[in-house]
């Protein structure tokens, strides 16, 4: 509707009135041709934050904690997961859902563990979204009070961006990587729960310092709370499994 | 490239309002700190509104600056970046403003 004079059918509403608008006569009157600007104010990503408030919710009916995991390729969260439910699958149901661009690679590795996996491959794309985090969880049907784990694709730029609906966003980085990843990376490392960070039993043999890459995780989300561990030699898993013990489902 | 499935987005979100009539063009609003690079949005403009009452429009942009308040010193100042880091020494840094990621209007053809 015209802003000014409430002509037109239009639901929009219009803000900016033209030039050469003549007004007088309520009844009849003239327009000249005009640039009608159209307020939208519409979140770019309202979309799937919408769908991720559904997933919420779903999860939170059943008491399922989701978790998102999110890294670089290689950083070790397949291993992460396979150890993980290796040792906690006796006292707790896990499920994962892998997102990769191809391949079923990752959910034979998890398959073999004996848990219950869905691939998601998303073929050109980079991230996983909530619309496919409910696709997944259709088809990995998790019990009640389960744990489960979304492997989201390997990434450290575009996953930061999509809601999932998930619990908790777990980063995981490795000291392979450097200890200044969180610098380069700061959107992924500001959005991060937990910090994992893997390989502690390669520090003797890498030029990095742990207490700088800590320094780093905080200089860009300073509540993070930072995990250090090896999934190789088990060192300081017991506190990754204390972290899991303890995080409870989203509320809905 | 997060950017082409945000900017279909951008579609999805005009055309929700203003149905099949043509838009001239589009004004969005990307904080610096949004980690949405816009070079990036307008190359996947074009591709995502072929065929759609967009096709053709226009493409701007508003980028406000990103601003941060230290929770140790209360200082507000501007951030260049998500390195969260006060005059004061202190990391302990809120971003207020900066991540915004919105269609603000568009101009109807």
């Amino acid at each position: 509707m015209c802003g000014t004079c409430g002509c037109g059918e239009s639901d929009v509403r219009v803000t900016v009135p033209a030039d050469g608008h003549r007004h007088g006569v309520p009844t009849e009157h003239e327009h000249e041709p005009r640039a009608a600007v159209v307020e939208i104010e519409t979140a770019l990503l309202a979309r799937n934050d919408h769908l991720a408030t559904h997933n919420r919710a779903w999860l939170a009916d059943r008491g399922i904690v989701a978790l998102n995991l999110m890294s670089s390729p290689g950083s070790g969260k397949t291993s992460l997961l396979c150890r993980t439910i290796t040792e906690l699958s006796p006292l707790r149901s896990i499920g994962v859902i892998e997102g990769d661009q191809e391949t079923r690679i990752d959910a034979e590795k998890i398959r073999s563990t004996g848990a219950p996996v869905v691939q998601i491959n998303t073929g050109s794309g980079c991230h996983l979204d909530a619309d496919m985090l409910a696709r997944g969880m259709a088809q990995l049907h998790p019990p009640d009070g389960s744990l489960v784990f979304v492997e989201n694709v390997g990434n450290l730029v575009c996953p930061a961006l999509f809601d999932l609906g998930e619990a908790a966003k777990v980063v995981v980085v490795s000291v392979t990587e450097g200890e200044d990843k969180p610098l380069k990376y700061p959107y992924m490392f500001s959005v991060a729960d937990l910090v994992v960070i893997n390989k502690i039993d390669l520090l003797p043999y890498v030029d990095v310092r742990l207490d700088r890459l800590v320094g780093h995780c905080r200089s860009v989300n300073p509540d993070v709370r930072v995990l250090p561990l090896s999934v190789t030699t088990g060192e300081s898993f017991g506190a990754w499994c204390d972290w899991l013990r303890t995080t409870a489902p989203a509320a809905g | 490239m997060h950017e082409l499935a945000i900017t279909q987005s951008v579609v999805e979100a005009v055309t929700q309002r203003t149905g099949s009539t043509p838009v001239a063009s589009v004004r969005l609003r990307v904080g610096r700190l949004a980690g949405v690079v816009p070079d990036a949005m307008r190359f996947c403009f074009e591709l995502v509104t072929a065929g759609t009452p967009l096709e053709g429009a226009a493409l701007e942009f508003e980028q406000p600056e990103g601003r941060g308040r230290c929770r140790t010193c209360g200082q507000d100042f501007v951030l260049a970046d998500l390195i969260l880091l006060c005059e004061c020494g202190s990391a302990d840094v809120e971003v207020l403003a900066g991540r915004e990621l919105a269609v603000a209007s568009v101009v109807m053809a």
